[in-house]
């Protein structure tokens, strides 16, 4: 299945929308041309709804650590949304969980950037 | 009764998507959980990753030979390359704080944490991965009785 990402701006914060598989080659390239954008625009609250992404490798794992510190670095925040309980095993074992925001509940995780 | 599946496939992208796949197909029809399935085929995934792109460096000269052998209660998967070999002795831990940050890294880690053995050999060119995965059929049973 094809990554897909689309975005939509609630208050001052960028959703990410996430699709399909963020693996090596195209679903990498999709997150992170992305957050590249988003950045050039001065989007600097991001949230990545990971709710429809099925499947992530580790090349996709290194590509939203690259994604959080990229953001970081500019000043910014970079949350994640809704993980499938396949992607929140691979941040776990991989220790990443503590690493990253992670919120299941999009209202409350808008209000929760700074 | 084991059943070996060879196929040697080029170094690209598209070899990394069909050996996944296959590896997920064998998994199945051995008998593997839903989880068991998706862990082997993301394994397989890693290591013909780093044979396609560590090993072969893409170079459209250089195979990748995937071999799937299915038995009773095992799954063997060897991914072989043409490469430079890799010594996995030496391969740094992205768990270590100094490394948990970085982009790369992680392949040989989940391939690790997802099967039950992984052998490396170093052949000269190249590098040979042996994956293997224990189907407990007995658990299998119990949990289709429930």
């Amino acid at each position: 299945m094809t990554m897909k990402a689309s975005s939509r701006q609630v208050n001052s914060v960028t959703i990410v929308d996430m699709s399909g598989r963020i693996t090596l080659g195209e679903g990498s390239v999709v997150l992170r041309d992305t957050i590249r954008d988003l950045l050039s625009k001065g989007d600097k609250k991001i949230l990545l709804n990971l709710g429809n992404v099925t499947y992530i490798d580790s090349s996709g794992i290194g590509e939203l650590v690259s994604a959080f510190t990229s953001v970081r670095n500019q000043g910014g925040e970079l949350k994640l949304l809704n993980l499938t309980k396949k992607v929140h095993d691979l941040l776990q074992i991989t220790k990443l969980y503590t690493v990253f925001d992670i919120r299941d509940d999009e209202t409350a995780a808008i209000g929760s950037f700074k | 009764m084991t059943k070996r599946v060879s196929y040697t496939l080029a170094s690209t992208l598209e070899s990394v998507n069909r050996a996944e796949s296959i590896a997920a197909e064998t998994a199945a029809r051995v008998g593997f959980s839903e989880d068991d399935q998706s862990n082997i085929a993301m394994a397989v995934r890693e290591a013909t990753v780093n044979a396609v792109l560590h090993g072969n460096a893409y170079d459209p000269d250089k195979k990748v030979f995937v071999v799937y052998e299915s038995s009773m209660d095992a799954l063997v998967i060897t991914i072989t390359d043409q490469g430079r070999g890799l010594d996995p002795l030496h391969v740094p831990d992205p768990l270590a704080p100094e490394n948990l940050m970085k982009g790369s890294g992680r392949g040989i880690f989940l391939i690790r944490a997802f099967m039950d053995e992984v052998k490396f050999r170093n052949i000269q060119p190249g590098t040979e991965i042996t994956l293997i995965k224990h189907l407990d059929r007995k658990a299998g049973n119990e949990e289709e009785s429930q």
